[in-house]
């Protein structure tokens, strides 16, 4: 297992920055150079995503800035309260739950182990299987659960600490379209009512667009980042979804991708 | 080959009956066909007796074997619980420290693969006798513990791991909330092997130290009643102790249904 990554915590970062990277990369122990050096600021309430080809570092990336594995150079900021436990939220591309726990206490399980009074834990629990629209599924086993709905769960687990920071590793892209375009619209109305930091990880152009305010354009591995692309459009809905304008920043999206991928051939 | 494959069932439930109507069918035939055997030959009681000569000794020589039972179901007990403890706690200290681990897990495999039987004589050397006899109990018993643990607590879900490291879990919370329910469907395998193992560890530790002399489980019942040549209550002393292992073995996979049945795939119907 990897060792707990020491992860600095900063209340003097620019107080609008969530997330700094400075120089961060990370060589595995076999040698595989995965990612890097990459720089990248993240601003509170600001939702990017990292898009790149599959084995281009976006899941080292996101568990570097979760503190889960170590990174092997550079330094990670995260702006943050001395609760560091309740500051960041992490969904798996994986639904991730444990299966022998029904939904309440798979969701019950960050507040457990952070101490949380039974009875606040329980509201808090029941708050957020309502925000995803589970609440009725308290007690069913995970394996009871469709695919979306395992994801639900994981996404609730997620939210329950009330995290600052909202990390997500292609949580998605196991699922149909439908399940994914409505996980996708659920996704952006919970960001909008919670005004969280969330660093999406997909390898998708239209989810990258559609989510984004930022796409952050990764090249094959070692990941670093190609292209910054700012998707500049207030309302992200299904007029949104079929829009010229949505389509030409696929399309500029995609070039950059091409682009990436090209240049790390070429190299 | 019969016309009818249980596969072909329409239903579970005639399944069910079947898979307990067959054993039944099978054993009421040997039985009379031993019967018959004996009764055709005229096979002497001290040769073969026949089942009614079993059932009668079972019955007229009860309160021995019944005194007999206790003392080596007591043992295989001790012997069980001990590999259950002794098993799952040294596998989670070898997933604790592979130091631990690559020092001592040959040792275990060695203890393993040495046949008790061979042991024993030792072990009664050295130990006082009921103390030996839980011992072997123990040494037959507790490596499946051991193997399956170290197994359930290598298949954990890296990302689980992840998460509760994110959430910094002390290792005690790790222990309880993630590694031993994760574990637990091995565990109960391994368990369920080690209760059949106990109970022969034991019978062999009493043959073994019948002939010392001052054993009074079933084993050493059997291994007297042979030198008396009390043949049948040989069979009987043998007809108990299958009982008690078959008993063994269903307690232990009706436990291991009941902790499994709402999540995991071992417990759960095809359907569901
Ligand atoms: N624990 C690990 N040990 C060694 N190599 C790894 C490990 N995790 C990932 N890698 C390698 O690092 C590269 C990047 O992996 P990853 O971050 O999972 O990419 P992505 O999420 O973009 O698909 C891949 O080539 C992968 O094989
Ligand atoms: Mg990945």
């Amino acid at each position: 297992m990897a060792e707990p990554a020491p992860v600095a915590l900063d209340r003097n970062l620019k107080s609008d920055i969530a997330i700094r990277l400075r120089q961060v990369g990370k060589v595995y122990d076999n040698g595989v150079k995965a990612l890097g050096p990459i720089d990248l600021d993240v601003r509170k309430g600001e939702f990017i995503s990292l898009l790149g080809p599959s084995g281009c570092g976006k899941s080292t990336a996101l568990r570097i800035v979760a503190g889960l594995t170590a990174a092997t150079s550079g330094e990670v900021r995260i702006a943050g309260h001395a609760a560091a436990a309740q500051s960041i939220g992490f969904v798996f591309q994986e639904p991730t739950l444990m299966p022998w726990a029904t939904v309440h206490d798979n969701v019950l399980l960050p507040l457990k182990l952070a101490h949380v009074a039974r009875i606040e834990a329980d509201r808090r629990v029941g708050d957020a299987l309502e925000r995803v629209g589970l609440a009725e599924f308290a007690q069913t086993y995970p394996r009871e659960l469709s695919g979306g709905m395992k994801m639900r769960v994981s996404l609730a687990r997620a939210l329950v600490t009330d995290p600052d920071v909202l990390l997500m590793d292609e949580p998605f892209a196991a699922l149909d379209e439908i399940t994914r375009f409505k996980l996708n619209n659920d996704l952006l109305t919970l960001w909008r009512g919670l005004n969280k930091t969330v660093v999406f990880v997909t390898h998708s152009v239209f989810e990258s667009v559609f989510l984004s305010q930022r796409v952050i354009v990764m090249t094959a591995r070692p990941g670093r980042i190609a292209a910054e692309i700012g998707i500049d459009a207030p309302e992200r809905n299904e007029d949104f979804r079929t829009s010229a304008e949505y389509a030409a920043y696929c399309r500029a999206a995609s070039i950059a991708l091409a682009h990436a991928s090209d240049a790390k051939a070429q190299s | 080959m019969s016309a009818v494959e249980p596969s072909s069932l329409r239903t579970n439930h005639e399944r069910g009956a079947l898979r307990f109507v067959l054993p039944v069918v099978v054993l009421t035939i040997g039985v009379l066909a031993w019967d018959l055997i004996v009764r055709l030959n005229q096979i002497p009681p001290y040769v073969l007796p026949s089942p009614g000569a079993v059932v009668r000794t079972l019955i007229s020589d009860w309160p021995i074997l019944w005194a007999s039972l206790l003392t080596t179901l007591l043992t295989t007990f001790e012997g069980f619980v001990a590999a259950a403890i002794g098993g799952i706690a040294l596998a989670l200290l070898f997933s604790r420290s592979k130091w631990l681990e690559y020092s001592l897990f040959p040792y275990a495999i060695i203890l393993q693969v040495t046949p008790v039987i061979a042991i024993a004589p030792l072990l009664l050397i050295y130990l006082p006798q009921h103390a030996a006899v839980v011992v072997c109990a123990w040494i037959v018993a507790f490596f499946p513990v051991l193997a399956n643990t170290t197994l359930g607590l290598k298949s954990i879900d890296r990302n689980l791991s992840g998460l509760f490291q994110l959430y910094h879990a002390s290792p005690l919370q790790t222990l309880r909330y993630l590694k031993l329910p994760a574990a637990l469907p091995y565990i109960l395998g391994g368990l369920r092997i080690a209760g059949g193992l106990s109970l022969i560890g034991a019978v062999v530790a009493e043959i073994a130290a019948g002939s010392a002399g001052a054993g009074s489980g079933l084993a050493y019942r059997i291994a007297e009643s042979g030198y008396r040549l009390n043949i049948p209550r040989m069979f009987a002393a043998l007809l108990l102790l299958s009982l008690a292992g078959i008993v063994i073995y269903m307690v232990l996979a009706l436990a291991s249904h009941l902790i499994l049945r709402r999540w995991h795939e071992s417990a759960l119907g095809k359907d569901s």
